[in-house]
């Protein structure tokens, strides 16, 4: 095992020299200029070469890459050309509204999407069934934006439930220690701003856990389908066990890898999500923050942002093959 | 049992927060006003010499002040800083006298001279120990004609000019030369932009970013403290979004209100739209492919700079009877009613009518695509012929979308046997393409800086900016006449004399068409109907020192707080339950 998580972090080092290099390449190769971006429409020749000079941007592509790298290994992804500050800094600033947003969703994704999916399975072809299945099918084609436009109206507008947007209702004050508000607000026992934050985070990651709950649920189904139809089932039916404690004791465990394996992938794709959502529902996250340094060419941002979450989803696929293991004991890395 | 103590735990947690929440309540004591305004982005820096964007803008100009500043709505100057000022004969030094007293944000002391050179000097001067700070932009076209600034008394400064130029006080009220603290460029460098220091009604307090900015009053305001203690930026991308915080009273007022939403807000008691004609205009340029090379670096077009052919140019447009046809050919009043949704207006010269020198005797040419085919069939094309229209691949203010009035155009121009093929590129290369003169016919626009005539006409128009790949005026025609209106009323102090030289240069545009132009846009803020004092300011820059807000009626913590209670309260009393 340990052998295995060694080979798996010698790996994990080539792959984020072929991101970075990627990236790198990419993000020249794309049309356009940071340069023009940053000064403005009309701004005169002289201005635009002393920034393109000031970012290095006339440097053959190789002595660029090795200026950024160098920076990187020692932790500095530089600064952002649109912004000045540093891209660390950046990140780390959006991190936790998009960590909080995701893992909300994904938590009520999983929950939902989970008992939906076994009911369903346990009932096959019947009322129920069609029904979580037809709302599975509606969940997955609903475009987040539409869905977060018609949330807001109806429980914002409509019903007056949930605030607009935002995180925190201007004049609630919170000390903020991991960023992630709804947390800080229990560390701190602020319970004005626990009330706040939790109401601002309803309706948005009510909108980005659609997706990943529709795919959940039909995932659950399918896999429990298929245990059920084991013979160990049909013997532990025969001995008399009750349906309950075969679904939920018997079942569900050996149904589980599939479904953990579709979680992990979703936490990826909430990423694309969360553009989206973070725009409508106005946060300050990570997925509206690459969108915007994309547009504007920021280079050193959509670099730094890349490596930073190649890290993550290779260390997060990483600890889902360890998890296998204990999930099923059949599974052995040597 | 190890659950049920957790159950338990977490149920005692929950409830000292609810009750900490519930004893919080203030009792009835003096609320400061805070005034929440729903921005669609995020200022990208805050020092006012080194960003050119709106977002920006609209917190820095409530933080910072200028030597001079706009006359409530209008693009007039009035002192601000200065209190007054002179013009030496040579009209080439303006001599200021600054206000005394006034103080800098944070406890940064009195501004001096020191400041306002400070604040000049470190754009133009590339040896000045912070110009390596910033990228200074603005400065290269809007304010070259300076040569240099000059402390000559603890409250008097002098600037030097290169040449004379009457635009330049106009220029002075831009956010580019705002006064900002010299020390506190000291203590901050390069990271001033995160904490600006200026004289304005605002100080500075917090910035999270892509969340809010916020401001509060400042005490020691040389005009007087601010009605409005706080006043913060909140970032709402979404129109939709933005229109809704404004519904439900989560934020005081929006910009950039999408012109679908512009009925609901008139049409709701509890809120009220302010809109004016903005500083802008939208326009398609006509290659004409007569672009020069500035080789001795003038900033003229002089004997022999000719450049040679310019790679778009396109040789039906020589013909001025082709490029009549062509605006003739253009319904301007249908794209303005569909798609611009009627916030608009149809343009007919080449700069917006809330600027002094604008001719309202022009009439301009109206959409009659009869006379566009006679006049194509004057010209020997019968037939028409092809070309390819260039449209930008971004919205701006005065092409909102682009695509969509692109398509509309070539409709029009298919009418009358035009066969126009799209064409668009990403916008960076869009536009050095087009400064370059790559383009036979492309949708291009402005938004003013200034204020003044000058901004539009001379930037965008005038023979002495064909420069071929830095070009302001890509429709790269050379007309000495209107060249020489411009350079007259430049050199021109004297405001109702610069006017009339103005109206002309225009008539003369207008009938060169070189331009078509299509749309004036305007700018549409909203507001809740409590908030009051707004001057809405054609150059689309926010002031919010003279805003009040009516007092309204405290609400109810709501429903939805009740709504999350009983969820996590039952969710837990579920969880203990059930172990």
């Amino acid at each position: 095992m340990k052998e295995y998580i060694l080979k798996r972090l010698v790996m994990l080092v080539v792959v984020l020299f072929g991101v970075s290099v990627i990236t790198f390449v990419l993000v020249r190769a794309a049309p356009g200029d940071p340069a023009v971006h940053l000064a403005g429409e009309h701004a005169t020749a002289e201005v635009l070469e002393r920034i393109r000079e000031k970012y290095h941007l006339n440097d053959p592509i190789y002595v660029q890459y090795l200026i950024w790298i160098q920076m990187a290994l020692q932790g500095d992804l530089g600064r952002s050309i649109e912004s000045h500050e540093f891209v660390t800094t950046e990140i780390l600033d959006r991190l936790p509204t998009t960590l909080e947003l995701s893992l909300v969703a994904i938590i009520i994704a999983s929950i939902f999407g989970v008992i939906a999916g076994i009911i369903s399975a346990v009932r096959q072809y019947s009322a129920v069934d069609y029904s979580v299945m037809f709302g599975a099918l509606f969940g997955v084609s609903m475009p987040v934006f539409w869905l977060g436009l018609m949330l807001l109206f109806i429980f914002g507008v409509k019903l007056g439930l949930f605030p607009i947007g935002g995180r925190l209702t201007a004049g609630v004050y919170l000390e903020k220690i991991t960023g992630m508000y709804v947390l800080d607000s229990i560390i701190t026992l602020n319970g004005e701003a626990f009330i706040d934050s939790v109401k601002h985070l309803v309706l948005p990651s009510i909108a980005l856990a659609t997706i990943p709950m529709a795919t959940i649920a039909r995932m659950t189904r399918s896999s429990m389908l298929e245990i059920l139809r084991q013979d160990y089932i049909r013997t532990e039916r025969a001995k008399g066990l009750s349906e309950r404690v075969v679904v939920f004791k018997h079942a569900i465990k050996n149904a589980l890898i599939p479904i953990v394996t579709v979680i992990g992938m979703n936490i990826g794709l909430l990423m694309g999500g969360a553009v989206l959502t973070e725009t409508i529902f106005a946060l300050p996250g990570l997925g509206k923050y690459i969108a915007d340094a994309i547009l504007a060419y920021d280079y050193p941002v959509i670099q730094g942002f890349t490596l930073f979450f190649a890290t993550a989803f290779v260390v997060i696929n990483l600890m889902t093959d360890i998890i296998y293991v204990y999930i099923d004991p059949r599974i052995r890395y040597g | 049992m190890k659950t049920k103590v957790k159950a338990i735990a977490a149920i005692v947690i929950l409830a000292a927060l609810l009750a900490g929440c519930i004893g919080q309540k203030p009792d009835k004591e003096v609320k400061p006003v805070i005034f929440i305004f729903g921005s669609s982005g995020d200022a990208v820096r805050l020092d006012p010499a080194d960003v050119t964007d709106g977002e920006s803008l609209q917190r820095m100009d409530n933080i910072h002040e200028g030597l001079v500043r706009y006359k409530g709505s209008t693009t007039q100057i009035e002192a601000c800083l200065a209190e007054d000022w002179t013009v030496s004969t040579d009209k080439l030094t303006i001599t200021f006298n600054l206000r005394q007293g006034v103080q800098f944000h944070h406890g940064y002391g009195e501004m001096t001279a020191d400041d306002v050179v400070f604040s000049f000097e470190r754009q133009y001067n590339a040896d000045h120990w912070y110009h390596a700070n910033g990228e200074w932009a603005y400065w290269g076209y809007m304010f070259s004609d300076i040569d240099y600034v000059e402390k000559l008394g603890t409250y008097e400064v002098a600037i030097h000019l290169k040449r004379p130029n009457a635009s330049i006080m106009t220029s002075l009220a831009m956010f580019t030369v705002s006064i900002v603290s010299e020390q506190a460029a000291q203590d901050y460098g390069e990271d001033y932009f995160a904490n600006p220091v200026g004289t304005g009604p605002f100080e500075f307090v917090e910035w999270v970013r892509d969340d809010h900015i916020t401001l509060k009053a400042f005490d020691d305001y040389w005009e007087g403290r601010a009605q409005i203690d706080e006043l913060i930026f909140k970032v709402i991308p979404d129109p939709s979004a933005r229109l809704m915080a404004l519904q439900t009273e989560e934020v005081h007022g929006i910009e950039h209100v999408d012109p679908q939403h512009i009925e609901i807000i008139k049409n709701d008691p509890k809120l009220q739209l302010i809109s004016q004609a903005g500083m802008n205009v939208g326009y398609v340029a006509l290659n004409c492919g007569e672009g020069y090379e500035d080789a001795n670096g003038n900033g003229k077009w002089d004997e022999g700079e000719e450049a040679g052919p310019l790679p778009g140019a396109f040789e039906p447009f020589q013909d001025i009877r082709v490029r009549r046809a062509i605006a003739h050919a253009i319904n301007k009043p249908a794209i303005v009613r569909n798609l611009y949704q009627g916030a608009a207006s149809v343009a007919v010269q080449g700069m917006p009518p809330s600027l002094f020198g604008y001719n309202t005797a022009i009439a301009g040419y109206e959409y009659d695509p009869e006379r566009a085919k006679q006049l194509l069939a004057d010209a020997g094309y019968p037939d028409g012929f092809d070309v390819t229209f260039w449209h930008m691949p971004v919205s701006r203010p005065y092409f909102p979308v682009p695509t969509e009035i692109a398509e509309a155009i070539q409709a029009d121009l298919a009418a009358v046997g035009i066969t126009a093929t799209l064409f668009t590129e990403d916008w960076g290369t869009y536009l050095q393409d087009t400064e370059a003169g790559k383009h036979n016919m492309a949708m291009l626009g402005w938004t003013g800086d200034n204020g003044d005539p000058d901004n539009f006409l001379n930037v965008l128009y005038s023979q002495d900016k064909a420069t071929v790949g830095t070009a302001g005026n890509i429709g790269f025609k050379k007309n000495p006449e209107f060249q020489e209106l411009c350079d007259k009323a430049l050199a021109t102090y004297d405001q109702a004399e610069r006017a009339s030289l103005y109206k002309e240069a225009n008539a003369v545009l207008v009938d060169q068409c070189s331009h078509v132009f299509i749309a004036h846009s305007d700018q549409n803020l909203g507001f809740l109907a409590t908030v009051h004092g707004y001057l809405i300011h054609p150059t689309s820059r926010k002031f919010f020192y003279p805003v009040w807000v009516e007092e309204e009626e405290e609400g109810g913590e709501g429903l939805g707080t009740l709504l999350v209670s009983i969820l996590v309260f039952g969710g837990i009393a579920l969880y203990a339950k059930r172990k």
